[in-house]
């Protein structure tokens, strides 16, 4: 609850006038990542979310872990969460089970989820709370200055990785899309902003955690990893349904592969996920009725002096010298 | 030692008159194969004694293994139960009177030093006659040494009394012990009835109803058939009395602190609180978050406290290692928080069940770079109720990490005391949602204090991005030096802040001496007691307990100038100087002894056990002896 007392009869007319910012509203300094970084377009999408949504600046959370994408909420004029590498989800799930009224968005790399964090990334399908995930999926450790991750392609070479990395490489797609309770999977790619921003939006509205495989560009370390997509745009395959997006027909024109395909058909998600080229761009998954975990754990009872006076006396006079004993 | 040669009871005429030896106090023991029972009894017995009026401590014994083999040394479980015409603070030494189920598991509290020499023994015989000629030459071939040691004991045919009233003894043998217990020690079996039925509380009547008849059977046939006959006179409380084992005070602290959310993952021995505090904490809108790791339930509290509900995370030894990197994130964010650390003998695995004090150290210095929390220790059952509200407080006031030291044996021992009044003040504040002052920064660190006003999000005007990285004022980023060393300095600054506020602590005993006794932690009531004793003795001995280990209370420097010589008593590693190797110049003190020397600079010596189980009064007294006889 707000408290109103604070604010003046002034500053309640300008939130009249405010209740719905300009992007500029939830702008925040100059990013610093290298040019043509596909965080950058991540950016970009979520501010845009956030103004055509009238999201509250201050009931946002933007939480990271560590990586160049991590720095992420740095950039937004929202509250946000630059954490330890590997840990965003586990904090996230904290401020959502504490606050229930607050957006909360996560932003990670893939060494971030899939290597250290991969437990929490397992976990997090699994709990399906609500909140949008976008793992910013560059192949590589960037921050770091060039190793392999889990999802380079093998043969990648990399500082750690001279002669080319050892093991193909992790599809997290794949992975999610095994895990129970999985209810949104979606990939994007940077360099197609306007599919990026109707995933994010879709993920958004979803109730429970909708997780974003964002292909990103990272021209400092792995400068041509992505050229044959963005030379061959029919190597890129737009996922489209009645039930879910359409594809906008300057679009269709652009990328003249689309595929039909229902999201509620998790075996067809699989298959659709394990395809590398040509790659998925779209919602493989969605399934609006999984449970969440966040809503199951919270209890009926309201917490109150009276409620923890009267738990408390209840468990002493159970364990009362008088008229109890030992608790067993 | 006399040996007193052992009677068949059942051959023994009754000679009616029984002879009641009046005691202050008495240690008994109830031993037998896990899954029979004995803490069921030892438990049940201690809350008899608590209600009659007596003071109690309970202490379990536990198995190492979940599923120890039948009959094997290693694998006595049961209970111990002290009691005693006063306050009881422990364990107390070896056991004055056994009961044991078979002859190995009364082997293995032999071989662990536990009973007193000569004492008396309560011992199953359905052994002696066993079908399995290896078993019963293993009884005999055991009861014969051990009688010839100088034990006194007397064999009793509990199986075969309870296989009169039930079919299967292995379940229910334990209300038989108990009932013959209730009527060595004169407890009125009334009581002990109502006890059972409680016990029993959410199973059958007729499972109560057997118990009910087993624990009479017990009570007749040793009224009837033993010489045994015990008072220790009580003298019943005049306040109103609660009676719990540790993990439980810390679960209704959590509770009553007003914290709403648990992270944590399952480990020995903090995993008890956190079954408890699941079963009732839902009643006040609480939740118990079991993560998918430590490092996930660090995480996840952090997350919850800095969305301003303070939330607790409680673990053990290897879990507590996991969350150092966590911690140091809430450290530099300055995200309150409560970290319970229910310490198990270690490093590594170490010794799960087994009592140590090992993480001092770990818990002051932990996390990497400076990263200054305030540690406190819980030295009682009560403490460790009001030690996680105090945690709670200051955690939210000063904006830290406030780490809770329990033990092992603090964690399942069980003692009566005064019932907690609560105070609505105990609670944390709403989270605050009001608009942030125009201007003002969410690291405005008062420069006196270090202290800053917390952002929550929800506030308005109050959006700032928390960072693990070295951060100025405005939570940017810092990149220049002059703003890490503010934001050191800051941190820094709370600690002393904190100490500010905190009083000198109490000495036992007189405020000049020979000797001071330091201590800490679950250890309180052996140095008391042992304190005690000598000074009984006439020896000027005192002895100090600290709660708060990090900041370290006023006044220290000058309570131990009234002393010649200083001490700690712990249960954590020292190096001993009877070493051929270990001098002055590489000795390794314990925990305490080496924080006090560094901050003081007095010579302070230490004495210390890694035995994995609680000190005990006697070996305290035996030390502080030698220490002063060395003078
Ligand atoms: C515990 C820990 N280990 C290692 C690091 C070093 N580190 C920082 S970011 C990073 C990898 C980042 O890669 P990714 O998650 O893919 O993010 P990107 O920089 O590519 O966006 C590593 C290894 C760290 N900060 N913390
Ligand atoms: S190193 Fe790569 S990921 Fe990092 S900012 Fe530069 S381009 Fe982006
Ligand atoms: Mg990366």
């Amino acid at each position: 609850m707000i408290d109103l007392t604070h604010r003046s009869a002034a500053e309640c007319l300008l939130r009249l006038h405010d209740e719905r910012l300009e992007i500029e509203g939830f702008q925040k300094g100059v990013p610093r990542w290298c040019a043509g970084c596909g965080d950058n377009a991540v950016l970009t999408a979520a501010q845009r979310l956030l103004r055509d949504e009238g999201l509250r600046p201050e009931k946002t959370v933007f939480v990271s872990g560590i990586g160049c994408s991590s720095r992420f909420p740095h950039y937004m004029n929202t509250y946000g969460f630059h954490g330890i590498h590997g840990r965003a989800l586990p904090v996230a799930e904290g401020i959502r089970v504490a606050r229930p009224d607050l957006n909360v968005f996560v932003n990670t790399g893939d060494g971030d989820s899939f290597s250290i964090g991969a437990a929490h990334w397992i976990h997090a399908i699994r709990y399906n709370m609500r909140m949008v995930v976008m793992v910013h999926d560059n192949q590589i450790y960037g921050l770091t200055k060039k190793q392999a991750s889990p999802t380079s392609p093998r043969g990648t070479r990399s500082n750690t990785t001279p002669r080319g990395s050892y093991l193909e490489g992790l599809n997290p797609l794949t992975v999610t899309l095994g895990v129970q309770n999985v209810s949104f999977v979606a990939q994007a790619v940077d360099w197609i902003p306007e599919m990026l921003y109707d995933i994010l939006q879709a993920a958004f509205h979803h109730d429970g955690l909708s997780f974003i495989r964002i292909v990103q560009r990272c021209p400092e370390w792995m400068p041509d990893n992505f050229d044959r997509y963005l030379h061959d745009p029919s190597r890129v395959q737009l996922l489209h349904h009645p039930s879910s997006l359409s594809i906008s027909s300057s679009l269709a024109s652009l990328y003249p592969s689309h595929l039909e395909h229902d999201p509620s058909d998790i075996h067809r998600a699989r298959e659709i996920a394990s395809s590398t080229d040509p790659i998925p761009v779209g919602i493989l998954y969605h399934d609006p009725t999984v449970p969440r975990y966040d809503e199951i754990i919270r209890s009926e009872a309201t917490h109150s002096s009276a409620s923890v006076r009267r738990l408390l006396d209840s468990e002493f006079d159970k364990f009362a010298v008088t008229g109890g004993g030992l608790g067993d | 030692m006399t040996t007193v040669q052992s009677t068949k009871p059942d051959d023994r005429a009754d000679t009616g008159e029984r002879k009641v030896v009046t005691l202050s106090e008495h240690v008994v023991e109830i031993i037998s194969d896990s899954g029979e029972g004995a803490q069921r009894c030892g438990q049940s017995l201690g809350a008899i004694a608590a209600r009659t009026g007596n003071g109690v401590w309970t202490v379990e014994i536990i198995p190492a293994e979940i599923q120890p083999p039948a009959r094997s040394v290693a694998g006595a479980s049961g209970n111990r139960v002290r009691l005693g015409s006063g306050p009881i603070t422990n364990g107390g030494d070896e056991a004055d009177l056994v009961v044991a189920f078979n002859e190995q598991v009364l082997l293995g509290r032999v071989h662990a030093r536990e009973l007193k020499p000569g004492c008396t023994i309560l011992l199953e015989d359905m052994w002696r006659d066993h079908r399995d000629t290896r078993i019963a030459a293993s009884y005999a071939e055991t009861y014969d040494l051990l009688v010839a040691a100088g034990y006194r004991i007397i064999e009793v045919p509990m199986e075969r009394e309870c296989r009169k009233l039930v079919s299967d003894p292995r379940r229910g043998k334990n209300m038989y012990a108990l009932g013959m217990l209730c009527a060595i020690y004169q407890f009125d079996l009334d009581l002990a009835r109502d006890q059972v039925a409680l016990t029993f509380r959410k199973k059958s009547q007729k499972l109560i109803d057997t118990n009910v008849t087993l624990l009479t059977a017990g009570y007749e046939w040793a009224l009837a058939n033993l010489d045994l006959a015990f008072h220790v006179p009580a003298a019943p409380a005049d306040e109103r009395q609660v009676v719990t084992n540790g993990n439980m005070a810390l679960a209704l602290g959590v509770v009553a602190s007003g914290m709403e959310i648990c992270a944590m993952y399952p480990i020995t021995p903090a995993t008890s609180a956190s079954h408890y505090l699941s079963e009732i904490f839902p009643k006040v809108g609480g939740v118990v978050h079991q993560a998918e790791d430590e490092i996930a339930a660090a995480t996840f509290a952090i997350g919850a406290s800095y969305s301003g509900k303070c939330a607790v995370t409680i673990t053990s030894g290897p879990g507590y290692s996991l969350k150092q990197e966590a911690i140091g994130l809430a450290v530099m964010a300055e995200i309150p928080l409560v970290v319970v650390n229910v310490q198990r003998g270690g490093p590594s695995t170490g010794q799960p069940t087994k009592v140590e004090q090992g993480d001092l150290l770990t818990s002051i210095f932990g996390s990497h770079g400076d990263a200054p929390k305030v540690v406190i220790a819980a030295s009682s059952i009560e403490d460790c109720f009001y030690s996680i509200i105090t945690a709670r407080r200051i955690a939210e006031t000063f904006n830290m990490v406030v780490v809770v030291l329990s033990d092992a044996s603090l964690a399942t021992a069980q003692q009566p005391y005064r019932r907690p009044e609560f105070d609505p003040a105990w609670l944390a504040p709403p989270v605050d949602q009001s608009h942030v002052p125009e201007g003002l920064e969410p690291y405005a660190w008062d420069e006196t204090t270090g202290l800053s006003r917390r952002f929550t999000p929800g506030q308005p005007g109050g959006m700032y991005t928390l960072t693990g990285l070295a951060h100025d004022t405005a939570g940017r980023v810092a990149y220049d030096p002059d703003a890490n060393e503010q934001g050191l300095h800051a941190r820094s600054l709370k600690l002393a802040a904190l100490q500010k506020t905190l009083k000198a602590p109490q000495v036992h005993g007189d405020e000049t001496g020979d000797l001071l006794v330091i201590g800490w932690g679950g250890t309180r009531g052996a140095i008391e007691e042992a304190v005690d004793r000598l000074r009984a003795d006439g020896r000027a001995v005192s002895s100090l307990h600290l709660r708060f280990l990090n900041p370290l209370p006023p006044g220290l420097k000058e309570i131990m100038a009234g002393f010649d010589q200083v001490m700690t008593v712990e249960a954590n590693w020292a190096d001993r100087l009877d070493d051929p190797i270990i001098d002055e110049t590489n000795r390794r003190y314990s925990a305490l002894a080496m924080l006090l020397r560094s901050r003081y600079l007095v010579d302070i010596d230490t004495w210390s056990e890694v035995g994995g189980q609680p000190i005990k009064p006697g070996r305290v007294q035996r030390a502080i002896q030698r220490k002063l006889d060395r003078r």
